[in-house]
């Protein structure tokens, strides 16, 4: 389920300077996918596609249409800042600015100029911490998804984690997380006494968030007692190590979990003390696991230097040396030893408002995700299918010369396709659309306002609307036809989640005869004009053109009906389309050529030089082989001269002059002379046929 | 003429841009592309417009970028007018957006010298 995290990084890069965009892609290199938006209404609408994907949004204040702070806050709308890290940039550095930000959840900020060091390494680290809370979610939700059984106890176990965060105890299991990992990666560079990978450290630094999770037994009269505790409340306070330990020792599922085991470990032994003196099994020296023994450290330390209900804070300096006098307990020499080499490293970390900003918001994710870990599963398993369908989206409506656009309510973003924006004049990305000035004046307020109310007012069974209004494409004002389909979600009760539609321009009169005219005038099988057509033409030119010289010719493929009956009349079909790309291919722009009959292409072509020549030629190029079909046509052509003839005459020696061109054979060319007058026709047009 | 020629000329710091942008080639590409900027006709659009707001919007951005490259000169003037855009201290416009059009001549000049001799 963390596949993002290991392949194929992609990184959102938000400015409205292209300069500023190029540069940070040129620091960041190759290792990573680069997605641009120059905007933050085009930020938003590639997180509301792809926010799942995207590993980290690096993203600018100041920008027209829309700026940096109001994507933050989209992002917190919609949960997305849960699960995409934001790192600003900007040269904005007032403390005000800086706060704002991190309240709206950024990771991390990069001010100009642009340092190429520091661009990669904050990404870098950014990308990492995201990447374990993944691996941590991963873990847990996984062993979830496949044993449903008890599964309610470990929703419990996390989800009281959130608890957890009111008061000093969500940071301190952030802290305490922190300085485990920071000693145990100093503690493998001194020794390799415990034989820790770098995963057994990232694991146990994971674990030891559940180090406390025994304390939700303890009441909270005690747990928060302002004062000092009596014995006895202290003997109860004691029970929450072994408290926690049996919780989930009790998961009878996932004892074989790493991270189970060492939760234990941690849970149950992190108030040993390295002299024996510890509970609540009195472990001493080693026996104590060193998960156990490093946590056992960095809770103490994390007590000393925060602000309890019972005391004040102690100042870093202090408390170091409570520990290393043994104020504190007794701890493993060794682990004290890394403790005094990174004292200066955790101190650093327990100021760094940005760790706490994360990790206080990874620990909420992590119980938000488990509580909702169907829907998460679910979307895990879906987002291959979900790629795919988008791709699929994105083509059609790149290549589709209609006007599509897709409305979500949350947040509230239409989405035009590229020609619709164009056709409109408008954005292709349109924020909180019944807003917008522009978008108004395309369509109409009223006509917005009545949509809006249409599609709201759909069911799930019955979600299609239609809607007739006026629309301004580029300012040309259009009788259009909105046809849209409400999504509606497929919960209980079923909510309204936006809409996907199409406009269609009913256009202007002349609009739409062109219209119905293409479709008319063309022969659908062979994309040649149609007789009906080409007979209009013709006598036009016949009546305008006195002094030109034409020749009106028919061809007929040899063979066409043993061809249907023996190849069957998709093969016809074929055959009769390939002739009519070469007869398109052989003649002048000007010059008419029409599906005349059945089997039958009419040519009408100007020539002023030799026309049987012309005739020859185009009777040549045509004669060739079709695949395993031997081609040949027989042409009849009349020279006509237009003196006085009528298009009937023409075509009924047209008819003649192949009747006797069939007579000799296949493949023959033959020009009407007087002779052939008292031939039948042997051509008849295809709309004299039906009458 | 050298790039660190081209930024002397210029009022720019060529170590500082040269060190974040790791490489002189890199950092010319990025010299060479700043004619290309759009910003700055922006500014002078919008500023003739008297559209302050969009003004605002395209000076920040072109410090922005004179930040990044390290046009020391320009990027003063242009936060200069920034800022003076933010705080719509009117009665400064005329001649901050004065500097930053001879800064912004300045520039231009000197980098399409370094062009021509590429």
């Amino acid at each position: 389920m963390s596949d993002k995290t290991r392949f194929g990084q992609k990184i959102l890069i938000v400015d409205d300077s292209e300069m500023n965009r190029d540069i940070l892609s040129e620091m960041l290199g190759k290792e990573y996918e680069i997605i641009e938006a120059e905007n933050g209404e085009q930020a938003v609408a590639i997180l509301q596609k792809q926010s799942v994907e995207i590993s980290l949004v690096l993203l600018d204040i100041v920008m027209p249409v829309m700026d940096g702070y109001e994507v933050l806050a989209v992002m917190n709308s919609n949960h997305w800042i849960e699960d995409v890290p934001v790192i600003m940039i900007s040269s904005e550095s007032s403390p005000a600015v800086i706060d704002r930000a991190y309240e709206l959840g950024v990771s991390d900020f990069i001010s100009r100029p642009f340092d190429a060091l520091i661009v990669r390494r904050r990404v870098v680290n950014t990308i990492l911490l995201y990447a374990k809370q993944k691996k941590l979610e991963g873990l847990v939700a996984d062993q979830i998804y496949e044993k449903e059984k008890n599964s309610s106890l470990m929703i419990a176990i996390l989800s009281h984690i959130v608890e957890f965060r009111n008061g000093e105890s969500g940071l301190h299991v952030l802290h305490v997380q922190n300085y485990t990992e920071i000693m145990l990666r100093r503690l493998i560079q001194i020794t390799d006494k415990y034989n820790l990978s770098s995963d057994d450290i990232t694991l146990i630094s994971n674990a030891s968030a559940l180090h406390d999770i025994g304390k939700i037994s303890i009441d909270d009269a005690i747990l928060n007692k302002p004062g000092k505790l009596t014995k006895e409340e202290f003997e109860i306070m004691k029970t929450h190590s072994s408290i926690g330990a049996s919780m989930l020792g009790e998961l009878s599922v996932y004892q074989n979990e790493p991270l189970v085991k060492i939760a234990y470990e941690i849970c149950r032994w992190h108030h040993e003390r390295y002299d024996g003196r510890g509970y609540p099994d009195g472990l001493s020296g080693d026996k104590i696991p060193i998960s156990a023994q490093v946590v056992a450290l960095a809770d103490v330390y994390d007590a000393l230097t925060s602000k309890r209900v019972y005391k004040k804070a102690f100042p870093h300096e202090t408390a170091v040396n409570m520990i290393l006098n043994g104020e504190c307990g007794t701890f493993n020499p060794i682990i004290l030893e890394c403790f005094q080499d990174v004292a200066d490293e955790i101190e650093r970390k327990s100021r760094s408002d940005t760790m706490d900003h994360n990790y206080e918001r990874e620990l909420q994710s992590v119980s938000d995700e488990m509580i909702r870990h169907e829907e998460l599963s679910a979307s895990e398993r879906t987002l291959n299918l979900l790629k795919h369908e988008r791709m699929k989206n994105n083509f059609f409506t790149a290549i589709a010369d209609e006007i599509y656009f897709e409305y979500t309510e949350m947040p509230a973003l239409i989405t035009f396709s590229a020609l619709g924006a164009k056709k409109l004049g408008i954005r292709e990305y349109i924020m909180d659309p019944l807003q917008d000035a522009e978008l108004m004046s395309r369509i109409g307020e009223e006509n917005l306002k009545q949509l809006s109310g249409l599609l709201r007012n759909t069911t799930p069974k019955q979600p299609v609307i239609q809607y007739d209004c006026k629309i301004s494409f580029n300012g040309d004002v259009q009788d259009t036809k909105v046809i849209c389909r409400a999504v509606w979600s497929s919960d209980e009760p079923p909510r309204y989640t936006g809409a996907v539609g199409k406009f269609v321009q009913l256009g202007s009169e002349e609009m739409v005869t062109e219209i119905l005219e293409q479709i008319s005038f063309q022969d659908t099988l062979t994309g040649l004009m149609n007789y009906e057509y080409s007979k209009k033409l013709i006598q036009k030119v016949l009546g305008n053109r006195k002094n030109s010289k034409f020749v009106l010719a028919i061809i007929d493929v040899d063979g066409l009906d043993t061809a249907n009956r023996k190849y069957g009349h998709a093969f016809g079909d074929n055959l009769l389309m390939h002739m009519a790309e070469r007869v398109r291919r052989c003649i002048k722009k000007g010059d008419i050529a029409a599906r005349a009959g059945g089997d039958e292409i009419l040519l009408f072509v100007e020539c002023d030089g030799d026309r049987e020549e012309e005739i020859r030629r185009i009777f040549a190029s045509l004669g060739e082989e079709n695949g395993v079909f031997p081609v040949s046509v027989c042409i009849g052509a009349v020279m006509a001269d237009l003196t006085d003839v009528t298009y009937d005459v023409l075509l009924l020696e047209a008819g003649q002059a192949l009747c006797a061109a069939k007579k000799s054979g296949k493949g023959q060319i033959c020009f009407y002379d007087s002779s052939m007058k008292d031939l039948m026709s042997v051509f008849t047009p295809i709309d004299e046929r039906h009458l | 003429m050298t790039l660190k020629e081209c930024y002397d000329v210029l009022g720019g710091d060529y170590e500082n841009a040269v060190g974040r942008l790791m490489n002189d080639r890199i950092l010319q590409k990025f010299v060479f592309k700043f004619l290309n900027d759009g910003s700055y006709d922006m500014l002078i659009r919008s500023m003739e417009a008297e559209d302050y707001k969009e003004a605002f919007r395209a000076a920040h951005t072109m410090k922005g970028v004179c930040q990044n490259l390290s046009f020391t000169v320009l990027g003063e003037s242009s936060s200069h007018l920034t800022e003076a855009l933010r705080a719509e201290k009117s009665e400064e416009y005329q001649e901050l957006l004065e500097a930053v059009k001879e800064d912004y001549r300045r520039t231009v000049a000197a980098i399409q010298v370094l062009k021509a001799e590429c």
